[in-house]
């Protein structure tokens, strides 16, 4: 693509940072490095709304790991703090009682609040056109509590909630398709991001920077400790999520969908289950090829739709 | 001027010149944010205004909105109050002095449309003010004092005008519209101390989570000294009031309570028929009188002692039944008067009107009769005396037989006049 941009490579990270070092979240947490990023590129006039998440843990009285200005809303109503706000912004700035300061407004929240409990309020923001951001770091169960399930839990997976047992292989749902549904409401920007592809993430910030009305991101929150997987690990699990084609990394600018990566050679599902004990049962203690074949089939037909 | 209750509230967030109106649309409530949508699309309001998909995310905006540094108006009604009570306690907590009118409705199920206090008690220990309005006067008035009492940096708090749906929302009354510039003068723009704008050379943390409970408690507490303050804060305002708009107010009314054997407790619309009945009984030889509680939040506790303590017995008419237990204002009034000396030999409860149910002279006769009984025998009701009338109770009694449903006999609790 030849649009402009700053970011071509890793270098090109601006070297600001917006979050303290030291916070309380978990040693490799996925959700942590896209808000490190995504803060970077917004920059210091940005309010962040968060509510109840593992990311509310950036947040703790009397410490405050975000250093920009920050709300924290209740769980289901994230959007609706943010739309307060910059209509605030706003009517103040048409009455000429305050300069609009141009603040942005990034609602941050886990996949718990955006696609479960908050979805009424995201739907009724995006479709009133608000000019705001929405970053879900979607570590697919709700980590905070536990790591419980949620409609983000992908197919076959065990949360604290969707046990394995002798009657059951972990959740029996398949994994609810935000993405589809936000575009649905016609949003100028919607896009998925990945903490292993900076550049991507970045790039795709500075591009909804320059949008008006409701900016939507959906990250992929590798979450060692709701995953069962090595803190160090991170960043390999989020590569193979992306490699294998799981996590497809993609944008739809005013409804229009581009894969912004795609894999040349997917790798097979399977290296990336292998990586995470809330998979293990697919191969303990006996092998669930009927599972593991479900799930593939389902990525290689989602890519076989992706006609670029 | 003739008007509503509903379009008094609208022109009081227009006089009041709201810099937000956050909507969305309930029975009883809906005139008034129509009016506000129709001044908005004529330029006669200089808001912004935003229709949302819930009241959870209204209410919740509308408080952000006011830490920002916006005067932020909206209105609800009995469910859809219950449905955003998370939120009132969250921008309560964010000491967003925003204006909520509540068009009080019973709260469902059964659904029903009528006056009921259930809505508004349900939210008493939300940390918003409560000024509970018997006319559609008091609507305007008590919007702008609660704006001012709100907006005071000693307060910081959220304000709830309570109006009854119906009996009031949809009555016309005369109503005084004062000036402009007159509201101007009481009302300036709302300066909030530390704005949420998200400027680059700032960090506010607004509401970050606690971890123990200590520093939880502080906060809480905080709440609870602010909300005490409005107390104090009011009473200044109510004087300033006066002096512009000559209109007085306070905490609490008397009414024919100087030489009073009973009082009657009330609050809200229906206090306009109490008075009534209290003049009525009068005139009948009753050394009655009423006590209206105006401010619900904080509870003028000190107030509703002074005025009490030398009565013999006091009614405490409510309308609002919390199973279990009865009337939700009953407690308040009766620890207000526990340490009183001296004070009332018996304070009873009744419930009454409930989902827009009539009452009038013969319930009030009856509340100063039983009273009066509690007084000179000692003999009382246990627990709260539910008042129903004869017609409507056999009414009730046909539609059961209709359905072929056996009528059971109803607990001695209620009463039927």
């Amino acid at each position: 693509m030849s649009e402009e941009t700053v970011f071509k490579t890793m270098k090109d990270t601006p070297r600001q940072e917006y979050l303290s070092p030291g916070s309380p979240l978990c040693a490799g947490c996925g959700g942590e490095i896209i808000v490190k990023l995504a803060l970077k590129v917004l920059g210091p006039r940005t309010i962040v709304v968060s509510v109840p998440s593992c990311l509310a843990l950036l947040e703790l009285y009397p410490y405050v790991s975000i250093k920009t200005s920050m709300l924290f809303a209740p769980f289901g109503a994230g959007p609706a703090a943010a739309q307060g706000l910059v209509d605030g912004i706003e009517a103040l700035a048409s009455k000429g009682v305050i300069q609009n300061p141009g603040t942005k407004v990034l609602v941050l929240t886990g996949d718990g609040a955006a696609y479960d409990i908050g979805l009424q309020a995201t739907s009724g923001a995006i479709q009133r056109g608000l000019d705001f951001y929405y970053l879900c770091y979607d570590n697919e169960a709700y980590g905070n509590t536990g790591f419980q399930y949620s409609s983000a839990t992908p197919f076959a997976s065990w949360t604290s909630t969707t046990s394995v047992g002798l009657e059951s292989s972990g959740n029996t749902f398949w994994k609810k398709d935000l993405f589809e549904i936000w575009r649905a409401h016609n949003p100028p920007y919607v896009a998925t991001v990945a903490a292993s592809r900076p550049v991507d993430l970045m790039r795709k910030f500075e591009k909804a920077s320059r949008i008006r009305g409701p900016k939507l991101f959906i990250a992929l929150g590798v979450c060692p400790t709701g995953w069962g997987a090595d803190a160090k690990e991170t960043i390999r699990i989020d590569k193979l999520a992306v490699e294998t084609g799981m996590w497809p990394l993609k944008e739809a600018i005013n409804g229009e969908v581009r894969h912004t990566y795609i894999p040349r050679k997917r790798k097979p599902v399977e290296e990336y289950l292998k990586t995470q004990k809330r998979y293990e049962h697919l191969f303990k203690p006996v092998r669930r090829d009927d599972l593991i074949r479900a799930i593939q089939e389902r990525v290689d037909r989602y890519w076989e739709s992706v006609s670029e | 001027m003739m008007l509503t209750g509903n379009s008094t509230a609208a022109w009081a967030a227009r006089l009041a010149d709201v810099d937000y109106v956050a909507a969305y649309p309930i029975t009883p409530q809906s005139e008034i944010v129509e009016t506000l949508a129709k001044w908005s699309s004529e330029g006669k309001l200089r808001a912004k205004f935003v229709n949302f998909e819930s009241e959870h995310s209204m209410i919740t905006a509308a408080g952000a909105a006011s830490l920002t540094g916006a005067r932020a108006f909206t209105a609800t009604s009995s469910q859809g109050l219950l449905y955003a009570m998370e939120a009132l306690y969250t921008v309560a907590g964010w000491r967003a002095p925003m204006m909520l009118v509540n068009v009080s409705r019973g709260v469902g199920m059964p659904m029903i449309l009528q006056v009921e206090h259930g809505d508004v008690m349900a939210a008493r220990d939300s940390g918003f003010i409560q000024l509970h309005a018997e006319t559609c006067q008091e609507v305007l008035d008590f919007i702008l004092l609660g704006y001012r009492v709100g907006e005071d940096s000693r307060v910081l708090l959220p304000t709830i005008v309570n109006m009854d749906g119906f009996v009031l929302s949809f009555a016309r009354e005369p109503v005084e519209l004062p000036d402009k510039s007159d509201v101007e003068s009481f009302l300036p723009r709302f300066k909030h101390p530390k704005p949420l704008l998200g400027l680059e050379d700032e960090t506010l943390a607004y509401a970050p989570t606690m971890t123990e409970g200590a520093s939880y408690t502080y906060f809480k507490y905080q709440i609870h000294l602010a909300a005490q303050e409005a107390k104090h804060v009011f009473r200044g305002a109510v004087e300033r009031f006066e002096e512009i708009f000559g209109r007085h107010h306070d905490v609490i009314e008397g009414y024919m309570l100087d030489d009073a054997e009973i009082a009657i407790v009330s609050s809200n619309s229906y206090s306009s028929i109490i008075r009534s009945a209290v003049k009525a009984l009068r005139r009948n030889g009753y050394r009655v009188g009423m006590l209206r509680l105006k401010m619900i939040r904080p509870f003028p506790r000190e107030e509703v002692a002074e005025a009490l303590k030398h009565v013999g017995a006091v009614a405490v008419f409510e309308q609002n039944l919390a199973p279990g237990r009865g009337g939700a204002l009953y407690p308040e009034v009766v620890e207000a008067l526990y340490h009183a000396s001296p004070r009332p030999d018996a304070i009873l409860s009744f419930i009454g009107g409930l989902g827009g149910s009539p009452i009038g002279y013969s319930e009030a006769e009856y509340m100063v009769r039983v009273c009066e009984k509690a007084m000179k025998t000692g003999i009382a009701p246990q627990g709260p005396t539910i008042l129903c009338r004869r017609e409507d109770w056999q009414r009730i009694r046909a539609a059961l037989k209709m359905a072929g449903i056996p009528v059971e006999q109803l607990s001695e609790a209620i009463h039927h006049v």
